[in-house]
């Protein structure tokens, strides 16, 4: 006899902060298991921009984070928690275009201001807690 | 229509089961198993890594001979560019052209033309529809089974634009039957072609119904036949009946070839099968910004990179660079009459992709996760090296093959071994004690 517990699968995930040349690797490899399971091309292609946006953030803002993934029959799973220099005014960082990126990192492409926008658009359960200089979590839940 | 039709096959007496294909697989599609390796028909994209790598040449690319076709009361040869820069720079196009009909082709077509118009096309689609991108190339046929088996979800990215080859072979076939009179099915098109994945596109094209191709002789079965009728002197420097136009569409064979004349400036060309697949994980997960087409090949450098070819893929580079110089500086076609002809539907794919996505590990969506959880059980237990002795490429994939059920857990060595480790250490240190000399003695 199976449990429920039985048909969670959870894995996790370093992110580095910082690494540029690795932003995305997480999200690349969770749509592989994703497309293994056999979720919905729909759902992986949410939850993979999500993960993307949130990956990105926590190679952007922080030292490290930690990405925990769990994919249940119902609903997918993701929690990020990072250590890094967290958000004073989430409020004011929901609001599309609004940035705290460096000049450096607009030049590179990131840094537009869409990104908690961009993953909040795209899930069907958000939320962040963070703490100026200690770092951030963020919850996110797409329902399958 | 067989939708695993694929371009090649491994003949079982040749292979020695050494896995050098099962190493460079970019899909994993290749197992050994009993010493031979054998192709996963839903996995493989006819990308031809493994035939380039196969020391006794067993994997046989199901290109055409000559004599097959004897149905046809008049044959032309289409030339892949590619095929012009197999030869020392002293061989002209011209002499290919007499030399292909010295051969036997009652008429040989450039494609360059072609190519030249579908440019044209191409950026007219592009103007057509701003919102969609980035769009993608869809001319390596490698490249669109691979969107196909991998990623479904961009399907509708990729250029919905018939492919210079099929618009030759059409082309023409109307205008020998006018001109000749012989029926359409009389005559044959064959393609001379630099890899066996147009030979799928010919058999089981993913966007059409019909397609006006007859066939496909690989650069490589070609060669020799068309040297040595090269060779003999008289062949050479005569003008061929033909005016040819060759312009820029040349530059089709090598990298970059196609969006070098797009008017959208902001293009990416991207060969090597590792290089797309990057690339198209990274349109999926939207990192791409910014970006209007992707030319992508499943060959470095392009189709001058392809497995049937003869020259090294940067010789060929360079010889299509200096052919450029020559025949390729101008306009070979008027754009006017391009963009009337795109317009009137001249370019189009009207079929929708299908897409045949791996199966995924069960259908029921909470077995599949118990399954998922087990092959991670598994995969954490095996020496995780990717020996490749078990006949799997990695220990990733043998432990999908056994969570498949295609593969034993005991087909790892180092599984089979741990049981009796022991006994296995008692017999190396015997060894060592008995046969090594002792230091000093």
């Amino acid at each position: 006899m199976n449990t429920p517990q039985d048909s969670v699968y959870s894995q996790q995930f370093e992110i580095v902060g910082g690494d540029f040349t690795r932003g995305g690797q997480v999200a690349t490899k969770i749509k592989r298991i994703l497309k293994e399971i056999g979720i919905d091309s729909s759902i992986i292609r949410r939850v993979v921009i999500a993960v993307y946006e949130a990956e990105m953030n926590v190679v952007m803002y922080a030292q490290k984070g930690i990405l925990n993934l769990m994919v249940m029959p119902s609903e997918i799973d993701v929690v990020i928690v990072d250590e890094g220099q967290g958000i004073a005014d989430i409020k004011l960082a929901m609001e599309e275009g609004y940035s705290t990126a460096s000049v450096e990192m607009r030049e590179m492409g990131f840094g537009a201001g869409m990104g908690l926008p961009n993953i909040k658009k795209n899930v069907d359960y958000f939320y962040i807690q963070s703490e100026v200089d200690v770092g951030s979590r963020l919850y996110i839940s797409i329902i399958i | 229509m067989d939708v695993n039709f694929h371009s090649f096959y491994i003949d079982q007496e040749k292979c020695d089961g050494k896995m050098r294909c099962l190493r460079v697989c970019p899909t994993e599609a290749i197992r050994v198993r009993r010493g031979k390796a054998l192709i996963l028909e839903d996995r493989c994209i006819d990308c031809g890594e493994c035939i380039k790598v196969c020391p006794h040449k067993a994997i046989v690319p199901l290109t055409n001979s000559f004599t097959e076709f004897s149905q046809f009361e008049y044959t032309g040869a289409i030339l892949s560019p590619v095929l012009y820069s197999q030869f020392n720079r002293d061989v002209t196009p011209t002499d290919i052209f007499n030399g292909l009909q010295a051969i036997g082709f009652d008429d040989v077509i450039d494609l360059t033309p072609s190519c030249e118009s579908v440019s044209i096309a191409i950026q007219e689609y592009l103007d057509d529809n701003p919102k969609s991108r980035p769009i993608i190339s869809s001319f390596c046929p490698t490249i669109v089974r691979l969107i196909q088996v991998k990623y479904p979800d961009l399907a509708g990215l990729l250029l919905p634009i018939d492919s210079p080859m099929e618009i030759s072979a059409r082309d023409w076939k109307l205008q020998i039957s006018a001109d000749k009179g012989i029926k359409e099915e009389k005559i044959g098109a064959i393609y001379i072609t630099p890899c066996p994945s147009k030979m799928s596109a010919i058999k089981h094209h993913p966007r059409k119904r019909l397609t006006f191709l007859d066939g496909a002789i690989s650069i490589q079965d070609i060669y020799n036949p068309l040297l040595s009728v090269l060779s003999k002197s008289e062949q050479k420097n005569i003008e061929s009946g033909k005016d040819v136009k060759y312009g820029v569409g040349l530059a089709w064979a090598i990298l970059g070839g196609q969006a070098k004349f797009l008017k959208a400036e902001n293009s990416v060309a991207v060969g090597g099968i590792h290089h797309v697949i990057q690339i198209l994980d990274d349109i999926e997960s939207g990192k791409i910004k910014d970006i209007d087409y992707v030319e992508c090949h499943a060959c470095i450098e392009g189709c001058i990179g392809g497995s049937l070819t003869v020259d090294n893929p940067y010789v060929s580079r360079s010889n299509i660079l200096h052919l450029l110089k020559i025949y390729g500086e101008e306009f070979s076609q008027d754009e006017n009459k391009i963009k009337t002809l795109y317009r009137s539907g001249y370019f189009s794919l009207d079929e929708e992709l299908d897409s045949y996505p791996i199966q995924p590990l069960d259908q029921d969506l909470a077995k599949s996760i118990r399954k998922m959880k087990k092959k991670e059980e598994i995969f954490q237990e095996l020496p995780q090296l990717n020996c490749g002795l078990c006949g799997s490429p990695t220990c990733m994939t043998f432990a999908e093959d056994v969570i498949r059920g295609t593969a034993l857990i005991t087909d790892c060595m180092f599984k089979s071994f741990k049981q009796s480790r022991s006994q296995v250490r008692d017999f190396y240190e015997s060894m060592v004690k008995n046969t090594l000399p002792q230091i000093g003695k």
